[in-house]
């Protein structure tokens, strides 16, 4: 069980490396996606984005991802959603205080984000997710420029 | 350990308030609160918890206030520890701050969104609270209606921030412009006995980013692990941003430490302080005793600011252990009627 997961705190530099050259493009695509109506992407790019994310990281679709400065772990799946970092309940083996079988999903960052380039914005405050763009597709909303990965700002 | 002498001492303060009337705020102070007060002047500070009770009855929270005058600087209460139902940190605060008593009000983010918190933030301040701690709180599972929803619609580092704004910048986190906005010493929690071990001091340093400005630790019943921690804190300087107040507690018996251990959340106790526990003729007394030199070792150490004293169900025992361990060194902190020139009774050690 959370196989996937480890596997992708192993190779978290890769996949941030992935990431922003994705990201890149996405942003490049944007006068496109306006021509075509970001509706109509929608239609198309949310089903994929929940099958990729959903695959690698269990994403919970909160349309504010925040993975490349979590170590590419979904906060999301912490019981309490926390997106700021570990609570003070984790086990000493490591594990969830609420669900004792779960490796943490904040011990699990911390160590993904260590082999990330940009890992130090694991220290960045994120404010409170805005529950409107639940379900919604993180990705366009990138391309629209409405929300930018953690590297992507750090860069500038 | 035998039982200290009670010694009778007149004492005369000078920054009483009226009940009602909140102290001034002194320059580069946030609040007006005692418990800033205290820390800023370089005292080491005490503070302890109290456990709301399960009624409507004022005069209880009264009665296990009372059995601290005189011995701390502040006293928390708890919101819904451990996930059990209890009365509202709100509601004991505001009775605490009626007779003057310096309060640090407990948030939790598990059993309200951001419109309730912010609205229980003016409210509390408005009732004269002047010392906040912000926590994320244990999870549902923890408590006695497992059955509820949890909300974590914020988490700790969010509610500092959303607090710190509305103290320094006048606004809700929606932008709304506030006329008065809650002068509030803020708190945030710190556990540096779970792991990530490693991570924990730049977790602390997270939390002062967000405002925090001071922090109570869990239960600490294993100095080596702090001393590491504390190193690292130093280290990063933080020492020197945060008041820093370690959390101790007495344990009853090597039975209690183990279900502590077992079923609540985020406490670390050492296999040592158990043996020495179960090997004790009486387990109370050598459950003091840890706490007590917990304290005084505690007070060695760099950058600790002062102790945090949670007994609960063993609220009696928190005024024996200040005095054994001779932590407030003959300071009396304030309590309600000292004003009327009432005799102090003060135990020496």
């Amino acid at each position: 069980m959370y196989a996937m997961r480890r596997w992708t705190v192993r190779n978290s530099r890769n996949l941030e490396r992935i990431y922003r050259q994705f990201e890149r493009y996405l942003i490049r695509c944007h006068p496109f996606f306006t021509r075509i109506g970001y509706d109509r992407v929608e239609v198309v790019v949310r089903p994929l984005e929940r099958w990729i994310k959903g695959r690698l990281f269990d994403c919970q679709m909160c349309g504010e991802c925040v993975l490349s400065s979590t170590g590419m772990v979904c906060p999301m799946n912490c019981p309490k959603q926390l997106r700021n970092g570990p609570c003070g309940g984790v086990r000493q083996d490591g594990c969830c205080e609420v669900l004792p079988d779960m490796p943490c999903v904040w011990v699990e960052a911390e160590r993904g984000s260590r082999n990330m380039r940009y890992g130090a914005t694991i220290q960045w405050v994120q404010p409170p997710v805005d529950n409107r763009f639940k379900g919604v597709s993180s990705f366009l909303r990138v391309a629209r420029g409405e929300h930018r990965a953690a590297a992507e700002i750090a860069d500038l | 350990m035998p039982r200290p002498k009670l010694r009778i001492c007149k004492m005369v303060f000078t920054d009483e308030p009226d009940l009602g009337q909140p102290l001034p705020i002194l320059p580069g102070h946030t609040s007006p609160g005692r418990l800033e007060r205290v820390l800023r002047r370089g005292e080491f500070a005490v503070t302890t918890e109290m456990s709301p009770p399960d009624s409507a009855d004022p005069e209880e929270v009264y009665l296990r206030a009372r059995i601290f005058d005189g011995y701390v600087d502040a006293m928390n209460s708890t919101d819904g520890s451990g996930a059990n139902c209890h009365m509202s940190s709100v509601g004991v605060c505001s009775l605490l701050t009626r007779r003057g008593y310096a309060t640090v009000m407990q948030i939790s983010c598990r059993d309200r969104n951001r419109i309730a918190i912010q609205g229980d933030v003016l409210g509390a301040a408005a009732m004269g609270v002047t010392s906040m701690l912000c926590l994320t709180g244990d999870g549902v599972q923890a408590g006695d209606q497992a059955d509820a929803i949890p909300v974590f619609d914020l988490d700790c580092m969010s509610l500092l921030n959303a607090v710190r704004t509305m103290r320094d910048e006048s606004r809700l986190l929606s932008g709304r412009h506030l006329t008065a906005p809650p002068k509030v010493f803020l708190g945030a929690a710190a556990n540096p006995f779970v792991p990530p071990l490693d991570y924990r001091p730049a977790r602390l340093q997270k939390k002062i980013e967000a405002g925090a400005q001071f922090v109570q630790t869990q239960y600490c019943f294993d100095i080596d692990r702090l001393q590491s921690y504390m190193a690292q804190v130093r280290d990063l300087g933080l020492h020197e941003k945060v008041f820093i107040l370690v959390g101790v507690g007495p344990l009853a018996s090597a039975r209690a430490a183990r279900w502590i251990r077992e079923h609540v959340p985020g406490i670390h106790i050492p296999d040592a302080v158990i043996e020495r526990l179960a090997k004790a003729e009486k387990p109370k007394l050598e459950g003091m005793k840890l706490c007590i030199e917990m304290i005084q070792q505690l007070r060695e150490i760099e950058g600790v600011s002062g102790v945090h004293i949670m007994a609960y169900r063993q609220e009696e025992a928190v005024a024996e252990i200040i005095d054994a361990s001779g932590v407030l060194q003959g300071r009396v902190p304030w309590s309600p009627g000292r004003a009327d020139g009432q005799q102090q009774t003060r135990a020496s050690a």
